[in-house]
């Protein structure tokens, strides 16, 4: 019945490769994640604090990200952008992908954060003096972080994950590779466990590192 | 002094406050009694600009409070304000909680800043919880450390919405001990309370408010023992 | 006169067929997953809820491993490993058996969260007024833990809901890939794309916001 020859020997020795895209990987995720909170901030405060056109942007932006699958932005950014002439590298588009992506989810979580937080740490701010820029970075901003501390360690784990979808639009990520050595050498089920393997390390030293970042961070 | 000619508020169709004409010399400690929705604690709001107003004028020293060209933010820093949830900024220690606005609203260098803090932590009596984060202070902590971040600030007025409504029973005293030291030391203040015996021992005047109405004023003993007006009578028998 | 023979071919409303057939693929596909795999997280979240010994021990780790391997690496691998022990599946069953597993994984997580959420003292309260165990499980914590987690076992819905577009990489012709292949044919990727996003749209939308107008009501 189970007469399948592993042969583990091509891996093995594209295994360097293969770290080095988890690099890549590890770094597309970031820079997503990067983007992806500074544009969710916006986001939020814009679908909070706004009326009209600049409010419905941000809405508009929410709900598509957080209602059509990741795959289907990322051909969107692909060969949607191609209609009107505009023809991103396959790095753009995974990166505008994931960003476009991040920030929509990162944005709910942000106005739920900011939700939390009482009017009265605002009033009391201001009757100390602060004026509202000083009351938000101060007193506000910083409790909001703390709560969408852990949503955010899921999203970037999330954004690990998906960067697999490179693979689907010609970017060499761990993923991208994978299947770029897989298909040189038919060993399709070897190079995925082991990429497989890979993602799953990735993904613990991601919460690892946010897990102690959290210790010296939250002292409260 | 503080001054108050003539002021309305309205919340939509509610009318709040309906004509309050009131004074405030330097060093008296005013205490504003009445029941719930009377407008008292939206007296305060309206004094340090926290609720827009209608009609009539408040002046601090002479400022407008509502004026469009004055700098409320430089303004506030005259007025302390106490609220009745003490609003602890929990992601900062008691002492930086303190030393926050001295250093960014006022400028002071942070050594300044915390020193300063530290001193008034002491006076409020919390000189051993500087490294401590309001989650592990009780209630009647948590309102003395409010106490101590408004006295930070070098107020001329402290006004005070309720202050010891919210705490445990057995946490109101050490509020109120805080409170009439600050009495003691000749502070400016406007008590908004419920606590009828502070309000008659530490008082020099005691006002009495009824639906958006300030139906009495006088000195503690005239209020508590010769009140004029019924209304007033009949909530002094209810509260005792 | 020969017309010119022509690769490339207008848009239809044919095609508005096909594409809403592809839409019944993934609302079928997506169906099947979810349900088993709601039951058997549930499952799962009451057995690592009740055993910390052996259950739990073996459990937890493999339904990690769905978390934290990106799920198009799942998929590309158990369609490749299933021939080797002798399975013959399609691209759908390998598809549902993977979507499966993977909404389990997810389940499990959310069951356990709304187990732990009632409170002992209720529980006992119920216990003490007669109640077997599973009559307590069924009438007391399956009603007052469901309505907390609600909100999130939607969520992992909409996400599998949106994931099975993944199931395309194995050749599976949901709306993703059906609307890969209108694009080739009739290369207006803008129309086709916004088409397929309008489906996903209003199959993910108003169950969303059926799910946070819940939340806002029970959190009252």
């Amino acid at each position: 019945m189970f007469d399948y020859n592993f042969h583990w020997r091509p891996v093995l020795k594209s295994f360097p490769d293969l770290i080095q895209a988890g690099f890549v990987t590890l770094e597309i995720a970031s820079l997503a994640m990067l983007l992806g909170i500074v544009i969710g901030l916006c986001l939020a405060l814009m679908r909070i604090n706004m009326k009209g056109p600049l409010k419905w942007f941000a809405v508009t932006w929410i709900e598509i990200a957080r209602n059509t699958p990741a795959l289907f932005q990322l051909f969107f950014f692909g060969f949607g952008l191609g209609a009107f002439g505009i023809n991103l590298s396959p790095f753009t588009i995974i990166l505008t992908g994931l960003s476009f992506n991040c920030a929509g989810y990162l944005a709910e979580n942000f106005r739920g954060g900011f939700q939390a937080i009482p009017v009265m740490q605002i009033n009391s701010a201001r009757c100390l003096g602060m004026n509202s820029w000083q009351a938000y970075t101060r007193i506000v901003i910083p409790q909001v972080l703390r709560i969408v501390y852990y949503p955010i360690t899921n999203q970037m784990v999330w954004a690990v994950l998906m960067s697999s979808l490179g693979m689907l639009v010609g970017f060499k990520e761990l993923s991208g590779e994978t299947q770029f050595f897989a298909s040189k050498t038919f060993r399709v089920f070897e190079y995925f466990a082991v990429a497989a393997v890979i993602y799953y390390v990735i993904v613990k030293i991601v919460l690892g590192a946010s897990r102690l970042l959290a210790m010296r961070l939250f002292r409260y | 002094m503080i001054q108050i000619r003539d002021l309305h508020k309205h919340f939509g169709d509610l009318h709040v406050l309906k004509g309050i004409n009131l004074d405030v010399s330097k060093g008296e400690v005013l205490s504003i009694i009445g029941s719930s929705g009377s407008g008292k604690s939206t007296l305060l709001y309206c004094i340090n600009g926290l609720e827009a107003i209608q009609q009539g004028t408040v002046h601090i020293n002479g400022t407008d409070v509502h004026a469009k060209n004055t700098d409320i933010n430089k303004l506030r820093q005259k007025l302390g304000m106490v609220f009745q949830q003490w609003n602890s900024f929990p992601h900062l220690t008691t002492l930086e909680n303190v030393a926050l606005a001295p250093r960014i609203v006022k400028g002071k260098s942070k050594e300044e800043a915390l020193e300063l803090a530290a001193k008034q932590l002491k006076h409020v009596g919390l000189g051993d919880k500087l490294k401590n984060y309001p989650v592990s202070l009780s209630g009647g902590q948590q309102q003395r450390l409010a106490i101590a971040r408004a006295l930070a600030m070098e107020p001329e007025y402290m006004l005070f919405d309720e202050a010891t409504s919210a705490l445990d029973p057995e946490k109101v005293g050490e509020v109120l001990d805080t409170m009439r030291l600050l009495a003691e030391e000749g502070m400016t203040m406007i008590c908004v309370t419920h606590e009828m015996g502070f309000a008659r021992e530490v008082s020099d005047r005691v006002a009495y408010f009824h639906e958006g109405i300030m139906e009495e004023i006088g000195p503690p003993q005239q209020i508590f023992e010769d009140a004029q007006s019924e209304h007033t009578r009949k909530f002094l028998m209810n509260v005792r | 006169m020969q017309e010119p023979v022509s690769f490339f071919t207008g848009f239809n409303p044919n095609d508005l067929w096909f594409l809403g057939e592809a839409a019944l693929k993934t609302l079928w596909i997506s169906i099947l997953s979810i349900t088993i795999g709601s039951v058997m997280g549930c499952v799962f979240g009451w057995v690592l809820h009740e055993s910390k010994s052996v259950a739990g021990i073996i459990l937890a780790p493999i339904l990690d491993v769905f978390r934290s391997v990106p799920l198009l690496i799942q998929l590309v691998l158990f369609y490749n490993f299933a021939p080797m022990v002798g399975l013959d599946l399609n691209p759908f069953l390998s598809g549902v058996v993977i979507l499966t597993f993977y909404t389990a994984s997810l389940v499990t997580n959310v069951a356990r969260g709304g187990i732990e959420s009632v409170e002992t003292s209720m529980r006992r309260a119920s216990r003490s007024l007669g109640l077997t165990y599973w009559q307590d499980l069924f009438h007391v914590v399956l009603p007052i833990g469901g309505r907390t987690v609600f909100p999130a076992w939607i969520g992992v819905v909409l996400g599998v809901m949106k994931d099975s577009a993944l199931v395309s990489v194995l050749g599976y012709v949901e709306l993703l890939k059906a609307s890969q292949i209108l694009i080739t044919r009739t290369q207006e990727p803008l129309l086709i794309l916004s088409i397929a996003g309008a489906f996903y749209f209003a199959l993910s939308y108003p169950i969303s916001l059926y799910a946070s107008k819940f939340e806002k009501r029970w959190a009252k």
